[in-house]
């Protein structure tokens, strides 16, 4: 783009409040306006893990203050089941779709696309505006859903039917599960529209001499979020249409003959069955040709963000740069050979529960090429610890520790036991939320320059890493031991006094060790609110470069301006992970750097 | 990646700064909306194949319910209405403004008269018996003792096709009146026909797999 051109664009900037930062297409603007929504959905879906664990572990315990805080869930003090249902429920939801599909995907996505392919903006700037206000009313809606009728859905995150199809089964299978089903719809429709604009952006309009392997890592993890996303997501848009279909206009596409709900066999006037002939499985089905690549979706970034972080602290180049991008692609690729792993206990034939297990087990495969690239990237390097390197390190420690019971819950023989247990709660907490979980912190600290301009506070992000860390395992490592004990998740209460199962009673004092740590994760959180928003309007101005990073984004000033290059956008002659190159004046040489040093200069 | 293979990526389209697919960004996107869509009809379609086969009561033969005959004549009408859009496609590229919208019109009038026939079926089907939730008891479809899911089916199936092509209509009115005007440049018109052909190609498969198979 020529200099003029470039400077009109400054010119063209908007100048009003409302459309600078409200109403803006600046991908900037939108990526950080995704990222807020994104993480006050999470301080909401915390709230609510902090409601479910206080009672698991405390059962027994009355709560006055919080039954006069929330009147609808609590009747003297004492949680009611229904609302026990719709927390886990409302939890997961939230914190799947709307926190960490969200803010890696759409927040991070949306401010580094075109930084670090090197172009203006991004395809189609009123498309991704769009795409972000569609976003929001269905946090509304999601949210909205606890206050509306008997309360918000309490069918599982994955809502299965008959739970989720028959309006009367659970309070919270009303209204709620039908504002659920609306929100979802809102937020694939706002996915859909990024996950159009992200792969046209990489595929089309990358800077001259950008090519697909001078790509940095994260970028190949968008691409593949978008693919994954574009291909998956219309499945359970199918789901949900049938599903409403089910709810409002009385098909039969969930729901089988020979219902009875509250012993009441559900009939027809004239004695004939009101539902017949439809099949549960087939939500599941659809359901989870979603659900598997969702997991991908939430953790490909953190992969991505986890490579250049540490190539970054490391002053090494990544290593194996190829596997990487290979690793990633058969991750993507395999998540949709999977989806039966989630329904090994559906009654599914036992070779076709075979077929699905190798395909899982295969996933270790490019999974450990990730892990041992990254062990080679640290080996021998001198990492300087600051914040980012640190979420870094966690992703990677928590990629393999739940990574390992992956390869438990992959094999059906093992799984069939293991099913709906706290063993799988700990398994996904670990390796799909807490992994992408740390990415997100650990993006937010390393890229916090380019959206606000300012560094993150040090002190306070390295006690915020601790805490979290630390009591994140605390949280879920114990509750691979009360799963493979048998303690069914998702129940109500598990010992004392309540006493429905007496076996589970040993394993409440591990409970309550489990709910304190989670009650310390949680309160821990509030080191990061503090510290985003103090840096955010407070924090010591970043210089344009201030980590001496090689990546195109790293060549713009923090935060770069309307347009993204004050000038042309700069032309790029080698990869973003040229570290410690022999001969080089500095210790990293930027993209835009055209000396013929390094393995990637002119030639590799 | 040796020299020789790194120089000639540099030297490609793939090395960044222009397009790889020798398209612009808003066709690309186009073709992936398209790849996204046709996903959804075929989640529809799978789940309609897993509850026929998963069924207990046997499907009905198509040709009991529907006059196979007609359908077949709605399907070459769409047809030739992606046969008079790729000429209006190719009349817009060569700048002929006035055959690109007559033929743009003559789409327009194609994807109608399907609409037409769909609205005739549905009438006719309704008649019969065909209620969302099931057969009605006592008509003529209870009496052919088709499954519940059969109508379901039928009306979530046609009736997304149906509003597919009503907003292709809707595109294509826009792009005739615009083109006319000289406002849509010939890509416009490319973009509005890819969909056209989509939503054709769409019901060739729902044609296959719920009338005749």
């Amino acid at each position: 783009m020529a200099h003029a051109e470039a400077h009109a664009a400054e010119a063209h900037a908007p100048q009003a409040f409302i459309w600078k930062y409200v109403f803006s297409k600046d991908h900037k603007v939108i990526g950080v306006q995704y990222y807020v929504t994104a993480m006050l959905m999470a301080l909401i879906a915390g709230l609510l893990a902090m409601l479910i664990r206080l009672q698991v572990g405390f059962p027994e315990a009355t709560w006055p203050t919080l039954g006069k805080l929330l009147p609808r869930g609590f009747s003297d003090g004492i949680m009611s089941p229904e609302f026990y249902a719709m927390l886990f429920t409302m939890h997961g939801t939230i914190m799947v779709f709307f926190v960490l599909s969200t803010a890696p995907v759409s927040g991070f996505g949306n401010v580094l696309i075109p930084l670090q392919v090197g172009w203006r903006d991004m395809a189609f700037p009123f498309l991704n505006a769009l795409s972000y206000w569609t976003f929001l009313p269905g946090c509304i809606i999601i949210l909205a859903s606890f206050f509306v009728g008997a309360g918000a859905a309490a069918g599982g995150w994955t809502s299965y039917p008959p739970l989720s199809a028959l309006q009367g089964a659970v309070p919270g299978s009303g209204t709620g599960q039908t504002l659920w089903i609306v929100g979802m719809v809102f937020f694939i429709a706002s996915f859909t529209m990024g996950g159009l604009n992200f792969l046209t952006t990489i595929l089309n309009l990358r800077t001259k001499g950008m090519s697909l392997t001078r790509l940095p890592l994260t970028m190949w993890a968008m691409l593949l979020v978008a693919v994954l996303g574009l291909l998956s997501f219309p499945s359970l848009v199918a789901g949900c249409i049938l599903l409403l279909f089910d709810r409002h206009f009385g098909t039969s596409f969930y729901l089988p003959s020979g219902l009875i709900l509250t012993n009441v066999p559900l009939l027809n006037p004239d004695g004939t069955p009101l539902h017949a002939g439809g099949s549960p499985l087939l939500w599941q089905h659809l359901f989870w040709f979603l659900g598997h690549p969702e997991v991908y979706i939430l953790m490909l970034p953190a992969l991505g963000f986890t490579s250049d972080i540490l190539s970054t602290f490391c002053r090494k180049p990544i290593f194996g740069y190829k596997s990487m991008v290979g690793a990633m692609v058969s991750i993507g690729a395999l998540s949709f050979l999977v989806w039966g792993h989630h329904m090994f206990v559906s009654g599914m034939n036992p070779y076709l529960g075979m077929a699905f297990a190798v395909f899982t087990m295969l996933i270790a495969v490019p999974s450990a090429v990730k892990v041992f690239n990254w062990l080679a990237t640290l080996w021998g390097s001198r990492i300087q610890y600051r914040t980012p390197v640190f979420w870094a390190l966690g992703v990677v420690s928590l990629f393999i520790s739940g990574g390992l019971s992956g390869i438990w819950l992959g094999q059906s023989a093992v799984d069939i036991p293991l099913h709906d247990t706290y063993f799988v709660v700990a398994h996904f907490h670990l390796i799909m939320a807490g992994a992408a979980l740390f990415g997100v912190f650990g993006a937010t600290a390393y890229w916090f320059p380019k959206m606000f301009g300012r560094m993150m506070n040090e002190t306070l992000g390295k006690a915020h890493f601790w805490f979290t860390f630390v009591a994140y395992y605390c949280t879920f490592f114990p509750m691979h031991y009360i799963g493979i004990a048998g303690h069914m998740r998702r129940i109500y209460a598990s010992g004392r006094p309540i006493g429905y199962y007496e076996f589970l009673e040993p394993l409440q004092e591990i409970n309550v060790f489990i709910t304190r740590s989670a009650l310390v994760l949680g309160a821990s959180q509030l080191l990061f609110f503090v510290n985003f928003f103090w840096s955010a309007f407070k924090g010591p101005k970043a210089s344009e470069n201030p980590w001496n990073a090689a990546g195109l984004e790293w060549t713009t000033p923090s935060p770069p301006g309307h347009g993204n290059w004050p000038g042309e956008i700069p032309e790029v002659h080698r990869w973003p992970y040229d570290y410690s190159v022999p001969d080089a004046p500095k210790d990293f040489v930027p993209q835009t750097d055209p000396a013929p040093i390094g393995a990637r200069a002119g030639g590799h | 990646m040796d020299h020789g293979a790194h120089a000639a990526v540099m030297e490609s389209h793939w090395g960044g700064g222009v397009s790889p697919f020798a398209a612009t960004w808003q066709k690309t996107m186009m073709w992936i909306f398209i790849v996204t869509d046709g996903l959804l009809f075929s989640g529809l379609l799978c789940g309609y194949g897993f509850l026929r086969m998963a069924n207990t009561i046997p499907w009905p033969k198509q040709s009991a319910v529907f006059s196979i005959p007609f359908i077949a004549l709605m399907t070459f009408i769409l047809i030739t209405s992606s046969a008079t859009m790729g000429t209006a496609v190719g009349a817009a590229r060569l700048g002929d403004r006035r055959t690109a919208v007559r033929f743009l019109w003559l789409t327009i009038l194609g994807g109608a008269a399907f609409l037409g026939c769909q609205a005739y079926e549905w009438t006719h089907v309704i008649h019969d018996g065909a209620r969302l939730y099931g057969p009605l008891s006592g008509s003529e479809l209870a009496h052919l003792g088709v499954p519940r899911q059969f109508p379901a089916a039928f009306f979530i199936l046609t009736g997304f096709h149906g509003s597919h092509v009503l907003s292709g209509l809707v595109i294509l009115t826009i792009t005739a009146l615009r083109t006319g005007l000289g406002k849509t440049p010939a890509q416009g018109v490319e973009m509005a026909g890819l969909y056209w052909h989509f939503v054709d190609l769409v019901w060739v498969f729902i044609f296959t797999l719920f009338y005749l198979v």
